[in-house]
Formats: structure tokens, C-alpha cells, sequence
């Protein structure tokens, strides 16, 4: 097991500044990935979850560095990307895409559908029109769109389909490593369970590695390999799947599990709610995180914030009660 | 016990340049008082516009409501002039809305909005409307509620707009509360949150609720009874423990089989991911559906006769109705 990771994200920071008045002095941070580690095997996904604003997607674009770091490092097969020139990051690239969730915003209203998917060959020069518009056309079929199709627009395209128009582009320069953000939290159902398959066909016919954001509990324990729940900024817990949803340690992560609705009328929950909202990640509580939404917090919480300590192997907790 | 609310036969259309689109038909259901109905269904399955022909809020043209009956204690709402419906909107019958962001008025102070309120149905004075309004923040659990009153809906969380709606919505204790998809917009902690406080407040003044949601899970959580919409028209229709242990219709089997269930939490082992079953295609337009069920051609089990004759919406066990000629 002593493979190099396709990932290894290690204290990986990003702080934005708030700037005021005229001569826009920063006067303060927002905390949006406050120390983030993890790493992430070949065909492998993680899965990353957390509620709205727990800078889950920064991390996911930070990792593209679409967004500079602040600090930390981001190694992609040993290498250190943090550092690397625009020039040095283009080869790169190509095995690094990601998918968004909005299959609305995320696609030119202009171009073809066939256009779009294209375009990433063309930024990276692979080939000539004629060998371009085949591999379109492989990668519609590919992802389970008709060849005709490559002659529409985004508009003409149901939510579903968008999305697979999103994977082909992503899919275009045969990367190793996607991320995932919230790619079907903007679809209905049963449309969901169709992107969900694609995306794992294609990790196993294509070894591809993922880290799969996502507020949902259950697409992410159904897909993902090992799964890292974050709160403001800070990973609280890390886990294979399996371990992290049979016997979750940190109260969050109890928290987040207990909240989510099950579709079972039979099953009588225990109603362990956690109050209130989640702080602001401009002035985030000192300590732990979640101590003033935790039914276990102690004095220590309040004080000290955790650190990542492995409890189990392969299972990382931040809790001081733990 | 009489329904508080007893729509029959509600259809309700958009005439549009693409020509006319059905958007609900034939939709009858009740409510009795306390109890949660929940309409289920995927985006453009109906749920919204039928939430809308409730409250009449159909915009009209392009819309129309071509017939049924919307019965709220024996009155047809679809019967009265629109003076009267505006004094029956908020005091009788009130809805609160996925977004609260676009639902409350951005200039005007939370507290405010609800006194609005409570001055315009109860004649209170603006004094007794104020303090109604603090009350009723009280009651949906918002801290500190005197200073909340005062904030405009930017100075809250998503949770607390919420809140603060479905604060308004009950302050003049109507009889049914329209809610549609009330949490969507949440995160899974204030989900919980939000579902608890209206099932609570539920159970205190006896409010009827229909609760419009996409959520198989929120329904299980919530709903005594459910309705299964799809393109436009009911296709099951049961109690909440029926529908989940006996689904008839292939649109709603095949709906439970492709939600990815949290496993461990019902105490099932996970084992190697499994492909989730798709329903394959997309949902029909509704200026074009198809002849016969309109779920024929996505449906693994359709027949000829499913593509030619519209199946009957028809009892097919005790208290459990479904569309489906193969049910």
C-alpha cells in the first residue's frame, strides 16, 4: 500500500480578505478552508460533505488552484503544484477538470453543445478538426448522448443532459483526477441516479479519481470510498464510508446523519436536533468550532480548538471528547 | 371528522405561443384538520401550480383554472370574487414558499411584516399587531424575538427567514397552510429544524397542512397521507406507510429504488456500491404528452394498451388508488 497518492492535499488554507472604506484596508478574513489535509488515491472518490458555507467548494477549486491557496501544499503524483508557473500548470490541467452544479450557468448559452465539449482539445491542441469532432463525437456517446446532439445548445438540453455535457467536456482530455461539486444536487431524482451511475461506469472503465462534494449524505455514502466531513473550514472528520456512517464520532458528523429525513415512515427517529446555525466563518467561535451547537461540549471545547487525531486506523476525529 | 379542505377535480391550464399547456389535471384530494398531506412529484410534475390554484395565485391569462372546486370549510375559494379571496388569503388559508429571501419584503422589518398581518385580517391596532408579531416569533423559536422583530430579512440566516415566513403565515391561525417545498433551500440541520417546529405548531392549532415537496424523505417524516403527481395528474395516492410499503404505480417504485438510501442509519451493512436503478428518458412536456399514461414510454412495464388508453385513477386496494393498467 505504499502507493503515491494522485493527491495529497496537506494544511491546505484559504483565507479572502474583507476589505473596507477607501482605502480598502483588510479588516478581517473570511476562514473559508482553515487547514485542510487529505489525500486521494487512484480510482478512488472521496467524498467531501458539509452544510452551505463549510468551504467545501473553495476546497474543491482550491485543489484546481482555479483559486490560490494561502498557504499549504498540493502535491498531484508527488509533485508540488503550489508553485508551478501558468506554463508549468498547463499539462496539468488536463488531468485535473471538474464538474459544477449548476448545469445552467456552467455551459456557454452561445455554442454548440458539440463546441463545448471540443473546446478543451482545442485550448490544449490535440489534434486536428477533423480528429476533434470524432473524439466529440465518442464522448457524447460515451456519456449517453446522441451524436445529433452535438449540433444543439444548452438550452435545448434537459437538466440530465446538461450535466452529461458537463462530464463530456470534463472527460475531453482523458483526465485522471475530477472534482465533482455538487453535480446532482441540481437534478430531479430520478435524472440523479442516471448522472450517479455514469459517473461510476466511467471510474471504473477510466480509473478516474474523484473528490465528489456534496450536502447529501446518501449520494455521497453511495459513491465515494472514504468520506471527509467539514465544518467551517476545518475537516472534523475523515473516514472510510463504511466506518464513518456505522459509527460516526464526531457530534457533527452524529448531527448531520441524525438530520437527514429517511424515506422509510416506519422508522422512528431519535429526535436529537442540533440548535441554531452555522457561525459565521468571518469570526468563527473560538475553540472548537462546533462547541455552542455540540450537546457534549465541555469547558475545554470552548478554549482548545481539536486537532485530527486518528482514533481508529483510517479513521480521523477532531474531537477533544473522542 | 369533515375535511377542512376538499379540492375535486382541479384543472388548471396555460395558454401559451406553444399552445395549451396542462399543467394539473383532474386533481382531487382533502385534508382534516391537524393532518399532512404531502404532494410528491419531480420539477413540472404540477405540485407548485396546484399549491398556486389553491391559493389562486395563478397568474390569469396566461392561466386558467378550467373547473373542480376548492372547498375550505365547505366554501369554494374557486367561487368567490377576488376581494373576498384577499381577506381568505393569510386568516384562512396561507403559504410559505421555498425561498423565503423573494417571499418576505426586502424593505420592511420582519416584525413589521407580520403586524401587517395580523392588523389587516384581525382590525388589531398597530400596537396589538406588534406585539402579535413578537409573540409569533417566539412561537417559531427565533432568539431574542423584540430584536429580530426590528431587523430586516438580509440580517438573517436562510433558517431564521424561514422561520420568520412560516411566523407570518400562522399569525392569524388559518386553517390550512400551503407549504411548498419549505425547505429545499436548507441545510439538513435547519431542515430538521424547520419540519419539527411545523409539525409542532401543527399539532397546537390544529392546522391542516399541504406539503409540496420533491423529498421522499421529508414526506416519510411528515405526511399522514401522500399523493404521487406526474405530469400533471395524481398517479397513487395513500397513507404515508401504504405508499412506501406497497408503491403501486412503476413511477413511484421506481422513484424509492433510485433515492440512495444513508444506510447505516436504518442499521442496513453497507456493502459494495450498487448501481442505483434509473428511470430511463426525461419528463414529457405538458403542451405535449403523450396519448395514453403519461408515463408509458419511461415505464419498464407498459403494455400496448399503456400507450393508447389513459389508465383510470381507481381504488386498488383499501384506501390505496393508483393510474396503472398493469397495478
Amino acid at each position: 500500500m505504499a502507493q503515491t497518492p494522485l493527491i495529497d492535499v496537506t494544511d491546505l488554507r484559504k483565507y479572502f480578505p474583507i476589505r473596507k472604506g477607501l482605502l480598502r484596508r483588510t479588516v478581517g478574513n473570511v476562514h473559508a478552508v482553515d487547514g485542510v489535509t487529505f489525500s486521494i488515491n487512484a480510482g478512488e472518490t472521496l467524498g467531501l460533505v458539509g452544510e452551505s458555507g463549510c468551504g467545501k467548494s473553495t476546497v474543491g477549486r482550491v485543489v484546481l488552484r482555479l483559486i490560490e491557496p494561502t498557504s499549504g501544499d498540493i502535491k498531484v503524483t508527488g509533485r508540488s503544484i503550489v508553485n508551478l508557473g501558468r506554463d508549468e500548470m498547463r499539462p496539468l490541467r488536463r488531468q485535473m477538470q471538474i464538474v459544477f452544479q449548476d448545469p445552467f450557468s456552467s455551459l456557454n448559452p452561445r455554442m454548440r453543445a458539440g463546441d463545448i465539449v471540443g473546446e478543451p482539445l482545442k485550448v490544449h491542441g490535440v489534434g486536428d478538426p477533423k480528429d476533434r469532432e470524432a473524439r466529440v463525437a465518442a464522448l457524447f456517446a460515451r456519456v449517453g448522448l446522441r451524436a445529433a446532439q452535438m449540433r444543439s445548445f444548452p438550452h435545448q438540453f434537459s437538466g440530465g443532459q446538461r450535466q452529461r455535457v458537463s462530464i463530456a467536456r470534463a472527460l475531453a482530455l482523458d483526465p485522471g483526477f475530477i472534482v465533482a461539486d455538487e453535480p446532482v444536487s441540481a437534478l430531479d431524482v430520478s435524472i440523479q441516479a442516471q448522472v450517479i451511475n455514469l459517473l461510476m461506469d466511467l471510474q471504473r472503465e477510466m480509473n478516474l479519481s474523484y473528490l465528489f462534494i456534496s450536502h447529501n449524505l446518501a449520494v455521497v455514502e453511495h459513491i465515494s470510498h472514504r468520506v471527509a466531513v467539514m465544518y467551517l473550514g476545518r475537516i472534523v472528520e475523515y473516514a472510510d464510508k463504511k466506518t464513518l456512517f456505522a459509527s460516526p464520532q464526531h457530534p457533527y458528523t452524529e448531527a448531520l446523519l441524525a438530520a437527514v429525513p429517511l424515506p422509510d415512515p416506519t422508522l422512528k427517529r431519535t429526535k436529537h436536533r442540533v440548535d441554531g446555525d452555522v457561525p459565521s466563518p468571518i469570526k468563527p467561535p473560538p475553540g472548537c468550532h462546533f462547541h455552542p451547537r455540540c450537546r457534549y461540549a465541555e469547558a475545554r471545547c470552548k478554549v482548545e480548538a481539536p486537532v485530527l487525531k486518528t482514533i481508529a486506523p483510517g479513521h480521523e476525529v477532531a474531537c477533544h471528547l473522542r | 371528522m369533515a375535511p377542512v379542505l376538499e379540492v375535486s377535480g382541479l384543472s388548471t391550464v396555460f395558454h401559451t405561443r406553444r399552445g395549451l399547456v396542462r399543467a394539473v389535471q383532474d386533481v382531487s384530494f382533502s385534508v382534516n384538520a391537524g393532518e399532512t398531506l404531502a404532494i410528491v412529484g419531480e420539477s413540472g410534475c404540477g405540485k407548485t401550480i396546484t399549491a398556486l390554484s389553491l391559493m389562486r395565485l395563478i397568474p390569469m391569462p396566461p392561466g386558467e383554472i378550467t373547473s373542480g372546486s376548492v372547498k375550505l370549510d365547505g366554501q369554494d375559494l374557486l367561487k368567490v370574487d377576488e376581494a373576498t379571496m384577499r381577506t381568505l388569503r393569510g386568516s384562512k388559508i396561507a403559504m410559505i414558499f421555498q425561498e423565503p429571501m423573494t417571499a418576505l419584503n426586502p424593505l420592511l422589518t420582519v416584525g413589521k411584516q407580520i403586524a401587517e398581518m395580523v392588523m389587516l385580517h384581525d382590525k388589531a391596532s398597530s400596537q396589538v399587531a406588534r406585539k402579535r408579531a413578537v409573540e409569533m416569533l417566539h412561537h417559531v423559536r427565533i432568539p431574542e424575538p423584540e430584536r429580530r422583530a426590528r431587523e430586516y430579512p438580509h440580517q438573517m440566516s436562510g433558517g431564521m427567514r424561514q422561520r420568520a415566513m412560516i411566523a407570518m403565515a400562522l399569525a392569524c391561525r388559518p386553517k390550512v397552510l400551503v407549504a411548498d417545498e419549505p425547505t429545499t433551500a436548507l441545510d439538513v440541520t435547519i431542515q430538521a429544524q424547520i419540519l419539527d417546529l411545523i409539525g409542532d405548531l401543527q399539532s397546537e392549532f390544529g392546522t391542516a397542512v399541504v406539503l409540496i415537496t420533491h423529498d421522499l424523505g421529508v414526506v416519510a417524516e411528515t405526511a399522514q397521507r401522500v399523493v404521487v403527481m406526474y405530469a400533471g395528474r395524481k398517479v397513487e395516492e395513500a397513507p404515508v406507510g401504504e405508499i412506501f410499503a406497497r408503491p403501486m404505480h412503476p413511477y413511484l417504485r421506481g422513484l424509492l429504488n433510485s433515492i440512495p438510501h444513508v444506510n447505516s442509519a436504518r442499521g442496513v451493512e453497507v456493502d459494495e456500491p450498487v448501481r442505483l436503478q434509473e428511470i430511463s428518458g426525461i419528463v414529457p412536456a405538458l403542451n405535449d404528452l403523450p396519448p395514453g399514461c403519461a408515463f408509458s414510454p419511461r415505464c419498464s412495464m407498459s403494455e400496448e394498451r399503456c400507450t393508447r388508453e389513459r389508465p383510470p385513477f381507481e381504488l386498488k386496494a383499501d384506501d390505496h388508488y393508483a393510474a396503472c393498467w398493469r397495478a
